[in-house]
């Protein structure tokens, strides 16, 4: 059986010119460095209910996210790239979560998994300690719907993450870099 | 000797007579009830009687009944006697507008934090309590969210609206 991989990301940017002896890449740094963050994205594991059994799932054997450079799971936010919200957060949690990202190393990334961390998902209505999703807190790059989502979801939404590094800078950096427009 | 239903219901009568005023057994579990003011008196006499020893607090917890006037709030103490494998449950109920029950943190240290919870959703004033503030929720909240002062939803409402989610 012949497999044809449909996800495969850009390959190197740049142009490589052969030359006798070795060769010349003609890129730009901006580029690559993008290139380089989006293929070792670190997790911060934050797992606050069942989405995290997903997620362990995702990075065990059978789903195996190792395969796009998110193996390399932190359990600390001053070595993490992203943070996946995956879980419930309630009034108590929200400072925690704040502070855990404001602790993390820039550049920085957030993916809210299922629906809890999206919008407050089944607690949404009637609720005393549930906060309606994460971006009420922090910004938030990629939303995955489910509840909870399955590994592929997660994964289908870390490459999507890739591909906003890869294509350019996030809002909050452009924001950063230029901070007369910073509002 | 097995330490039976029976038997830990003569023991108590002959120690506290007509103050408990009846036994149930529901699912097989022995449950009394107790005036609040007597609720050490009888956690100790369970503790420390050597044919009884009651020395593991399995759970407190409360119950709102808004239809009891006078004794709306329930404190409801799960006992285990660990040797036998025996468990009891002991009951206290107060009234909603002065909601004092005396700790039980001198007898078990693991009331400490049951008791704090307990306060934390009803509001239950645990007198004596070394440390009684919130745990699990905010310490913002002025309310005990388990109360059963707050409507049910109306399956009526019209303003739902799932596409906007409200925000």
């Amino acid at each position: 059986m012949e497999v044809t991989p449909t996800h495969t990301g850009d390959p190197f940017p740049g142009e490589i010119h052969h030359t006798p002896g070795g060769g010349i890449l003609v890129s730009k740094m901006d580029q690559v460095i993008n290139w380089a963050r989006s293929n070792s994205l670190w997790p911060l594991v934050f797992g606050t209910s069942c989405c995290a059994i997903e997620m362990m799932s995702a990075a065990s054997a059978k789903y195996d996210w190792s395969r796009f450079g998110f193996e390399v799971a932190r359990a600390t936010p001053r070595q993490a790239d992203v943070i996946i919200i995956a879980g419930t957060i309630v009034n108590k949690m929200a400072p925690v979560l704040k502070r855990l990202y404001d602790q993390m190393a820039d550049p920085k990334y957030v993916v809210a998994m299922g629906a809890c961390a999206t919008s407050g998902g089944p607690f949404f209505y009637n609720t005393y300690s549930v906060v309606k999703g994460a971006d009420h807190v922090i910004p938030v790059d990629v939303y995955i719907a489910g509840c909870p989502p399955r590994p592929e979801a997660l994964i289908h939404a870390l490459i999507t993450l890739q591909e906003k590094i890869k294509s350019g800078m996030t809002r909050e950096q452009i924001k950063m870099e230029k901070p007369e427009n910073s509002f | 000797m097995s330490l039976t239903n029976e038997y830990i219901k003569q023991r108590l009568s002959e120690k506290f007579g007509d103050q408990i005023p009846g036994y149930e057994e529901p699912a097989g579990m022995l449950t009394f009830e107790a005036p609040k003011e007597m609720n050490l008196k009888v956690l100790n006499f369970l503790y420390d009687e050597t044919d009884l020893q009651f020395r593991f607090l399995t759970d407190i917890c409360a119950v709102h009944y808004p239809g009891q006037t006078g004794r709306e709030l329930a404190v409801v103490y799960h006992l285990h006697n660990l040797e036998k494998n025996v468990r009891i449950r002991f009951k206290v109920f107060t009234g909603i507008e002065q909601p004092d029950v005396y700790t039980a943190t001198g007898l078990f240290s693991s009331a400490n934090w049951m008791e704090r919870e307990t306060y934390d959703f009803f509001g239950v004033n645990f007198v004596g309590h070394p440390n009684l503030k919130r745990i699990l929720n905010v310490d913002e909240m002025d309310y005990f969210p388990l109360r059963k002062e707050y409507p049910l939803e109306d399956q009526t409402r019209t303003d739902k609206d799932d596409d906007m989610f409200g925000r």
